[in-house]
């Protein structure tokens, strides 16, 4: 059962270009669900639009069409739905330096959400905070609470972060690539604390563009491209087996620390977001399979694999699409 | 001195002959008024001409102070108190303002962290090209273009780009103008401080491949300075790896992978999680780097070290209190910590 379900979600920008009708299609008929004590990875270049799609969900954004559905219903447009929601679905942001107030102590940061939302009693604010601190491993609690963000360490700014998307005990977590702006030896100690939180039944969606965190951490994943999603699918069966040619380029381009720097095909092009897109497929002029279905018609996520979908006209084909495609040459 | 050399795959190791470049027991200080910070402190390192040198560390632990170092261009309040930065026997500490100008871009050149940003806005990459080579030789402007345009071909961009403004340019088009401009003088050795570090993955792997392949074919050194521990194993002939100001082991890429004899370096390795095979528990590593202005005693490490128990044990005492050094524990391969010397 899914506690949140995004469908068909598309946002676009305006773009400029003549009486400014150009527009970005920066995430472009997304569909997925976050299930209860799993990590759903959101995997992209800068630009694929993975961060939007994480904005889309926190409704920082209205979307431009589709819906996301919480807990099986549309949520609402009332303060009291809206507050709800924002309870029940918290942001964790990238940089930890950014997202807390440099003059409120730590314990002011994690004791506010309980008061706002009525979690805690006054009494009990001071007994909750800690219990918090200490789930995220900051001890000694009593000792944190009363500290600056300045006198933290990044990923101690991070955990506290990560608590204070706790206080409300939220259903869902949205995590927008909370370990790229900390130190190698402390990235760690955050992934296998989001490996622990899961195990409390919260639905992570981890966004991120480095694909060994997202397999480390994530039980599935979505690869994104040009506003698109263009793989989904169980990590491991994704990474050990990609349907779609971008998620093996990235997954070849990813060092893995063995020597050698093994050449690989490359052929230019951005993952971002496209303005106007022409239809067909987007990832055609970096394609080494492209064939010519692949210009006139945009692919649909096709189950080619068990639970395995992909956005390919060659390794995913459309039952309806496979026979015309056998029947051309390939270009 | 000689230098040993990893070999990567399908290729022969360069010959250790002569350094290129020796660092020599390098002190860097940042001094302000209340406290004075050693960001490189007793460093020394050389560097084979041909030879790729990785050096990895997390942030603030000196790495691009060294390498800022090595090129001559710290700024106040950051100065060199004591040690040699040799380039071919020639000490570079001692240049007068003008004879580094002309030692800069010839001999080494470097590449900046957010290099992209380095290139003059106002100004096509034709001209940026062609001022910097006629600040050093008689060339003339069409020459120097012809030759700017070979450069831009080598890292892989049309040469028509040439008459391009920056910003009509992606930070990874940028990127690799300033790596073609840093090996237009052909210099020796090129200093790379987290040059792909910005850019997305494809683009990095791209510009790197690039880098390697142009390696191959010049024969310039690389001191290549970056976090990223698994991309140097990929890269680089050797590694050095430094924490909080010192370098604490030094070894062949591959050695230091099957074989890493530091706690830190170990550490390191077990915090990137691995593409293939089982997903095992990693542990990082507990705590944060020391603060340069206080750093621990004895072994810097010790406050992090799985190694370090404490108890009333000679090991214990050693750890808290003596700096270690580095030392040979393999052909090549060099580190310094106190369990290597107990022979642990």
């Amino acid at each position: 059962m899914s506690v949140l379900e995004v469908r068909g979600l598309s946002k676009e920008f305006g773009a400029g270009g003549v009486l400014h009708r150009a527009r970005l299609h920066a995430v472009d008929d997304v569909s997925f669900s976050l299930r209860p004590g799993r990590i759903t990875a959101l995997a992209g270049e800068s630009g694929s639009g993975k961060s939007t799609v994480a904005r889309l969900i926190a409704r920082l954004y209205d979307p431009t069409a589709g819906k996301v559905l919480f807990g099986g219903h549309v949520v609402g447009r009332r303060r009291r739905d809206a507050l709800r929601y924002r309870s029940q679905v918290q942001l964790i942001f990238q940089d930890p330096f950014g997202s807390l107030n440099p003059a409120k102590t730590v314990r002011h940061h994690l004791a506010r959400p309980l008061r706002i939302h009525g979690l805690a009693s006054r009494r009990d604010v001071r007994a909750r905070v800690e219990e918090l601190l200490e789930t995220v491993g900051l001890v000694p609690p009593a000792a944190i609470a009363d500290k600056y963000p300045h006198e933290l360490s990044g990923g101690q700014r991070q955990r506290v972060a990560i608590a204070r998307a706790l206080a409300v005990e939220p259903r869902v977590v949205v995590a927008d690539e909370p370990i790229s702006m900390l130190d190698v030896s402390i990235r760690v100690g955050i992934l296998n604390l989001m490996r622990d939180l899961k195990e409390r039944g919260i639905a992570f969606l981890y966004v991120t563009h480095d694909l060994a965190s997202a397999r480390y951490v994530a039980d599935d994943i979505l690869v994104m491209y040009a506003g698109q999603v263009v793989e989904q699918g169980p990590v491991d069966q994704v990474l050990a087996g990609p349907l779609h040619p971008y998620t093996r380029l990235l997954i070849e381009s990813v060092p893995d620390g063995h020597g050698g720097l093994a050449p690989i095909e490359l052929r230019r092009g951005a993952a971002a977001a496209a303005v106007d897109p022409a239809p067909g497929c987007r990832f055609v002029d970096r394609c080494p399979l492209a064939i010519g279905v692949c210009r006139e018609r945009t692919p649909a996520l096709v189950e080619a694999r068990p639970g395995q979908a992909a956005r390919c006209h060659v390794t995913a084909p459309a039952p309806t699409n496979r026979e015309d495609i056998h029947a051309q040459p390939a270009a | 001195m000689t230098v040993a050399l990893s070999t990567l795959p399908g290729e022969a190791a360069p010959v250790a002959e002569r350094p290129v470049l020796e660092v020599e027991e390098l002190v860097v200080e940042y001094a302000s008024r209340s406290r004075t910070t050693r960001a490189v402190d007793g460093v020394s390192l050389a560097i084979a001409p041909g030879e790729i040198v990785g050096l990895a560390g997390e942030s603030g632990c000196g790495k691009s102070t060294l390498g800022n170092a090595i090129m001559q261009v710290l700024r106040p309040p950051a100065r060199i108190a004591s040690g040699r930065v040799l380039f071919h026997g020639e000490d570079l500490v001692r240049l007068s303002g003008e004879q580094l100008r002309r030692h800069r871009w010839r001999n080494v050149s470097m590449v900046f962290q957010s290099a992209m940003n380095a290139l003059n806005p106002v100004l096509r990459v034709s001209d940026q090209f062609v001022d910097m080579m006629r600040s050093h030789e008689r060339v003339s402007k069409r020459d120097a273009v012809g030759r700017a345009g070979e450069l831009l071909e080598l890292v892989g961009i049309d040469r028509r780009r040439l008459r391009a403004y920056p910003h009509e340019l992606s930070g990874g088009m940028r990127q690799r103008v300033i790596i073609a401009m840093a090996l237009a003088l052909e210099p020796e050795l090129v200093i790379m401080d987290e040059p792909t570090t910005a850019l997305d993955v494809v683009v990095q792997r791209e510009i790197l491949q690039q880098v390697r392949e142009l390696q191959r074919a010049r024969g310039f050194a690389v001191l290549f300075v970056t976090h990223d521990l698994s991309l140097l194993l990929e890269l680089a002939h050797r590694v050095a790896i430094m924490y909080a100001g010192e370098i604490v082991e030094v070894a062949p890429a591959a050695a230091l992978r099957d074989d890493a004899r530091h706690p830190y370096t170990a550490g390191l390795l077990s915090s990137f999680p691995p593409l293939t095979g089982p997903v095992e528990r990693l542990s990082g590593i507990p705590g944060s780097p020391p603060d340069l202005a206080a750093p621990p005693s004895g072994c810097r490490f010790h406050p992090r070290c799985p190694h370090c128990v404490p108890g009333d044990t000679a090991l214990h005492r050693r750890q808290v209190a003596e700096r270690p050094v580095l030392r040979e524990v393999a052909p090549g391969h060099l580190v310094a910590c106190h369990l290597v010397e107990e022979g642990l």
